[in-house]
């Protein structure tokens, strides 16, 4: 889809998003782009704000100010459109332990409204490319973790999304897991065209990113191609950038000799 | 919202919570237990002190057994949809209630379908319930067990949403067994499931009033008498209004513009 300009619609637009909680300011201007076909990392430490954004983006939470847009559709005012178009791994798992895997991707379907032809067709496809043809009858209380969250990007993607949302997907598998499941979603992203938005706090994870967002304490405190942020900040490692953007946040929050 | 899409979503909570019940027998043997245990110790053991005058919808003396087998169907309906309420803090906790919520229907819409899922459950349980009780010389009219239907299911559905809104309100599953404390006791007991209303009123006047305010109180009577083929226009009133009000401030509570949710899902 285009836009009027003539560029690429983003399949994920938000902007000057605010939320607080509490009275604790917990997002603060929140601007950014998901492109189609992009893997777009945002990196953050645990209470940087990650999930409230992803809640904010999915419309379980309403933005104090700003806005969203999925595929276009602004998610205040075309809320079913929106989400239609957006896959999710929570970071929490949301998958019913006491189901087995088909009965778990047979509610999804249905949850979606995809029709049982399409879903068996769909299902089978799933089970087939995330390797869980296997599983299919077992209860999801029987997997590994790894075997849980492969069942997790399996469903959110049996509806075909625009988008894909990844909050923390990766948390609780080892190395190894990791970067199988890092993988197969760069290869999804690649071949779908489907844009994500991996959000992580792993330095190990960023490296493939197209694009990346540093979020501090709820503000976007850098972005841009990788390459570009270390040059512009002359930075050698993503360890040394990281660190360099969130001590520059650090001491220009707090004012000068801080 | 496309129709096609709807019906798929509503089998597609059904079918979950009908499997997941079945999965979990003994949640099923546990629900029967409890009407069972009031249907074969305690009204046998209150026959003689609780006798039952003659009172609408009942047209000659009855057995105690047979005055409050439409209150357990009611205790069954009560339980069932705190417990799906319950079942739904859970799914709040455990994170499968957000997979719920960003499904592409409106969200009022998938609340009334938890709703029916709950009480289709519930009805499976009431006609177990029934069976037994046949077994027991309750005999009520055949044509009242289909009768009795949709009085199960306004019932049914008054109660499911008293248990959405109170879950709407509570933050964690261990504040809602408090919560259910505080309704279920009070409502099972303050109501014409037990004892007629008529005797509350010579024991108390304010304890009167308090049962005839009670929603329990209604769709225990709207049960009682659609299950001997009469209908009570004042009960299912009461029924139909209170669910409406009970989904109302279900549905504004999980809103997350005006409602309490966005405050419960825990952010990081």
């Amino acid at each position: 889809m285009e836009s009027a300009s003539g560029q690429e619609q983003p399949v994920l637009e938000t902007h000057q998003l605010c939320f607080s909680f509490h009275s604790k300011r917990v997002l603060d201007d929140v601007t950014m782009h998901v492109h189609k076909g992009q893997f777009v990392v945002l990196l953050g430490a645990n209470g940087a704000g990650k999930t409230t954004l992803f809640s904010l983006i999915t419309g379980l939470y309403a933005s104090d100010l700003g806005q969203v847009f999925i595929g276009g559709s602004d998610l205040r005012t075309r809320t079913q459109q929106a989400l239609a178009q957006i896959g999710v791994v929570f970071q929490k798992p949301t998958i019913d332990r006491d189901l087995s895997v088909l009965q778990n991707l047979r509610y999804f379907c249905q949850l979606q409204g995809i029709a049982r032809s399409d879903a068996k067709t769909q299902i089978a496809l799933a089970l087939e490319q995330h390797s869980l043809s296997e599983l299919a009858g077992r209860k999801v209380m029987q997997l590994s973790g790894g075997q849980q969250r492969r069942l997790e990007l399996a469903r959110a993607l049996l509806h075909k999304p625009e988008l894909l949302l990844m909050d923390e997907a990766t948390v609780g598998l080892d190395h190894e897991s990791r970067t199988a499941f890092l993988n197969s979603t760069l290869q999804l992203c690649r071949d779908n065209k489907t844009g994500v938005l991996w959000a992580t706090h792993l330095m190990d994870e960023v490296a493939s990113a197209d694009y990346l967002y540093l979020l501090h304490q709820g503000k976007i405190v850098a972005h841009g191609t990788i390459p570009a942020l270390l040059a512009q900040h002359q930075q050698s490692t993503l360890d040394g950038l990281y660190r360099h953007l969130v001590q520059t946040d650090v001491s220009t929050n707090q004012g000068p000799g801080a | 919202m496309n129709a096609q899409h709807a019906l798929r979503c509503l089998y597609g909570i059904v079918s979950r919570e009908s499997l997941r019940f079945l999965n979990q027998r003994g949640r099923f043997f546990a629900a029967l237990v409890r009407p069972l245990v009031w249907l074969f110790i305690f009204a046998a053991g209150f026959r003689s002190i609780l006798g039952v005058s003659i009172v609408p919808p009942y047209q000659t003396y009855i057995l105690y057994e047979e005055y409050i087998t439409p209150g357990l169907l009611g205790m069954i309906l009560l339980f069932n949809g705190m417990q799906s309420s319950l079942s739904m803090v859970y799914d709040r906790e455990m994170g499968s209630m957000r997979l719920l919520l960003v499904s592409p229907l409106p969200r009022w819409y998938l609340l009334l379908c938890k709703l029916l899922a709950g009480v289709a459950v519930a009805l499976l349980q009431s006609y177990v319930f029934l069976a037994i009780a046949w077994f027991w010389d309750i005999h009520p009219p055949v044509f009242g067990y289909l009768l009795v239907l949709p009085a199960l299911v306004l019932s049914g559905l008054m109660l499911g949403a008293l248990g959405l809104m109170l879950s709407s309100f509570v933050k964690q599953l261990e504040n809602f067994a408090g919560v259910m404390n505080f309704v279920i006791f009070p409502m099972f007991f303050a109501s014409s499931a037990l004892y007629p209303l008529w005797q509350i009123r010579d024991a108390s006047e304010w304890l009167y009033w308090v049962g005839y305010l009670n929603p329990f109180t209604h769709g225990i009577e709207l049960i009682r008498f659609a299950l001997y083929l009469q209908f009570s226009w004042q009960s299912a009133a009461v029924v139909v209004v209170c669910t409406l009000v009970f989904l109302s401030v279900a549905v504004v509570g999980y809103d997350p513009l005006r409602g309490s949710l966005a405050r419960k899902i825990d952010a990081r």
